[in-house]
């Protein structure tokens, strides 16, 4: 039992090990848990750490802030974090109109579907984005069909790199409530297709909805590939640009996002606070 | 015209028939139950009247008007499901309140009829609560309320009682009729349960294979069942297999020992069977009743009741006998004679 303290993978991880140290043959912490406790917390802190204590030496000889106070001040930053914000909103909108109808009718009517559906979704694992991007640019860049001067490309490319979140996310949701007795009960009461998604389905996957949403705006904001090839403005290649330019700033920068990261899961589960019945977080079922 | 007519309602689901030419009247204010093993197609022919599968052929009339095609959410009727089915985003009282809030109610009416539905299934103080603050039984009563709540033309049950424990099964069950019965409502109870079934309903639908076997009252299902299926489905039943003796008196053999029917013997020659209820049978010599002997082979005891199987030549027979204090139950291995009356016996062709 003690000593295989899984490497951090997933919050399905974290509340498995969670659930193991409250069974009471461990509640009596042994100095072994604690010695692997500590170890993980120095493996994610540790360059942290560093990389704050980096990016606080721009001035030779005294911590400041003022790499920070340079990214604060650059335009760019606000160009580029802006234009990523709005990509990933487009894509979650996008993304959500998409799935959730499908996700549910797969659920409702088309059960024997459900593997192929999530054999599609897993595509983006099997398929890299440079070979999609690629593609994308053979086929979109020439005529009959020309795409590559309009930002359809880049959301298109988004909505598929996020889909296996998004599916899965909205999939473990829909598994964990009874989809087709809530969808009839909700018939027999006179309930229309509208009034079932909006009223029935969609507030009891909240929860989901937003692990997915943010999952999405987690990739959106960190991709880098489809950006860059595509030659539209967004965080990334901003970040990359600058870690090639400036090394304080770009460290600076890095803590940013990461902060930004965080309170955007803050913010998601102070959303998802209270939702009856609902315990997840992420996809994790 | 009845009330709710089902008339020839067929189902077929790829090459199999689920249900097959389905003829059933309820009256207005009835309780019927489609009563059978799993698979017998009860279940889909319930959700044919609600809507959620239409019939392959055949058609469904409420209230004199056809509604075969309509879709669920156009039919106004009740339903309660296994699952309970109850909304988890919303407490008790919007649970009950939102069948009215989609026909657009106005508010004031709506907790007002959500009081009245809290009151009918006692459960007035519990309206803030979620479903996940609630028993099972409490969460079907609140399923129930639901469904009654947009005065429905007919309430249709499936299988309600399966997913709780057995006391609160009985309790429920009769809390069900008692507010069938108070507001009069036209129900379609659907069960496997034949004792649920034979309690609280009208009329009784056993079906079997997609087929209804028999229609009638519990009493009439019991005491005079229309098919084997019937018989051996509903209630416990004994089989003796006889040779006729003498046709005309009614005079059969079991196993060498004599015994004589009170029903019409109609094929004289080659086996045929007997068919007996426990209860219609008593330990002990009773004079001008059939006697058999035989061998005790188990003693239950299962409370109420003490259930004593005998065993005559090949056939065991099962009979049951009222547990009273200071009874002496009979051991197994005993000597005994069992007694019927000639009117219990019932003869079926064939062995």
């Amino acid at each position: 039992m003690r000593g295989d303290l899984p490497q951090i993978a997933g919050t399905a991880d974290i509340s498995r090990v969670a659930r193991r140290l409250r069974r009471p043959s461990s509640r009596r912490a042994s100095p072994w848990a604690w010695f692997w406790l500590a170890l993980g917390m120095l493996y994610f802190f540790v360059p942290l750490v560093a990389t704050l204590e980096f990016s606080m030496r721009a001035v030779r000889g005294r911590y400041t802030f003022v790499a920070f106070q340079h990214i604060l001040s650059d335009p760019d930053f606000y160009r580029n974090f802006g234009f990523s914000l709005m990509w990933a909103v487009i894509t979650m909108v996008i993304s959500l109109l998409l799935v959730v109808p499908t996700a549910y009718w797969v659920h409702l009517r088309l059960r024997r579907l459900r593997p192929v559906v999530e054999f599609i979704t897993l595509m983006p694992f099997v398929i890299p984005a440079v070979v999609l991007v690629f593609g994308y640019i053979r086929l979109y860049g020439s005529r009959p069909l020309v795409l590559t001067g309009s930002p359809v490309l880049l959301v298109a490319g988004y909505i598929v790199l996020s889909l296996p979140y998004m599916y899965r996310s909205v999939d473990a949701g829909l598994r964990a409530i009874d989809v087709r007795t809530l969808t009839e009960a909700a018939q027999s009461l006179g309930a229309g297709w509208p009034t079932i998604l909006r009223q029935v389905i969609f507030p009891n996957l909240r929860v989901a909805l937003l692990s997915g949403t943010f999952l999405t705006l987690a990739i959106v904001v960190g991709e880098f590939t489809f950006a860059s090839l595509l030659v539209w403005p967004a965080f990334a290649p901003y970040m990359e640009d600058l870690g090639n330019k400036k090394a304080y700033e770009a460290a600076a920068l890095a803590l940013i996002s990461f902060g930004l990261t965080w309170a955007s899961i803050g913010i998601i589960q102070w959303l998802g606070r209270g939702a009856p019945g609902q315990t997840q977080v992420t996809g994790a079922h | 015209m009845a009330y709710l007519e089902l008339l020839k309602v067929g189902k077929t689901f790829g090459a199999t028939d689920a249900v097959e030419e389905f003829n059933l009247e309820v009256e207005r204010g009835e309780l019927v139950s489609f009563l059978g093993p799993s698979g017998c197609g009860k279940t889909t022919t319930l959700r044919m009247v609600a809507g959620f599968e239409i019939p392959t052929n055949g058609s469904v009339r409420l209230n004199g008007q056809d509604i075969t095609h309509n879709p669920p959410n156009q039919r106004n009727v009740g339903m309660v499901f296994q699952a309970y089915a109850l909304f988890p985003n919303m407490t008790v009282a919007d649970n009950v309140g939102f069948g009215l809030k989609i026909a657009k109610k106005a508010k004031p009416e709506i907790e007002v009829r959500v009081r009245e539905m809290l009151d009918l299934i006692q459960m007035p103080q519990l309206g803030d609560r979620y479903p996940y603050q609630l028993s099972g039984g409490q969460q079907q009563r609140v399923a129930l309320a639901r469904a009654l709540a947009i005065e429905p033309q007919v309430l249709l049950l499936d299988e309600p009682l399966s997913a709780l424990d057995a006391k609160i099964r009985v309790e429920l069950r009769t809390e069900i009729r008692r507010i069938q019965q108070r507001l009069g409502i036209t129900t379609i109870y659907v069960t496997h349960d034949q004792e649920e079934a034979l309690s609280i309903s009208d009329r009784v639908v056993v079906m079997n294979a997609g087929r209804m076997e028999q229609v009638g009252a519990p009493y009439e299902i019991y005491n005079y069942p229309a098919t084997p299926f019937v018989a051996s489905f509903v209630g416990t039943l004994n089989q003796l297999q006889c040779t006729v003796v003498d046709a005309a008196a009614g005079l059969l053999a079991h196993n060498g020992q004599r015994l004589k029917t009170g029903s019409l013997i109609e094929k004289a020659d080659g086996p045929l069977t007997v068919m007996l209820r426990p209860e219609q049978i008593h330990l002990g010599v009773i004079d001008d009743e059939n006697q058999l002997k035989g061998k005790v082979d188990h003693v239950a005891f299962l409370g109420s009741i003490i259930r004593i199987l005998v065993r005559i030549g090949e056939a065991i027979i099962t009979l049951d006998v009222l547990n009273e204090r200071g009874h002496t139950l009979p051991r197994v291995g005993d000597e005994v004679t069992v007694s019927f009356p000639a009117h219990a016996c019932w003869v079926l062709p064939g062995p």
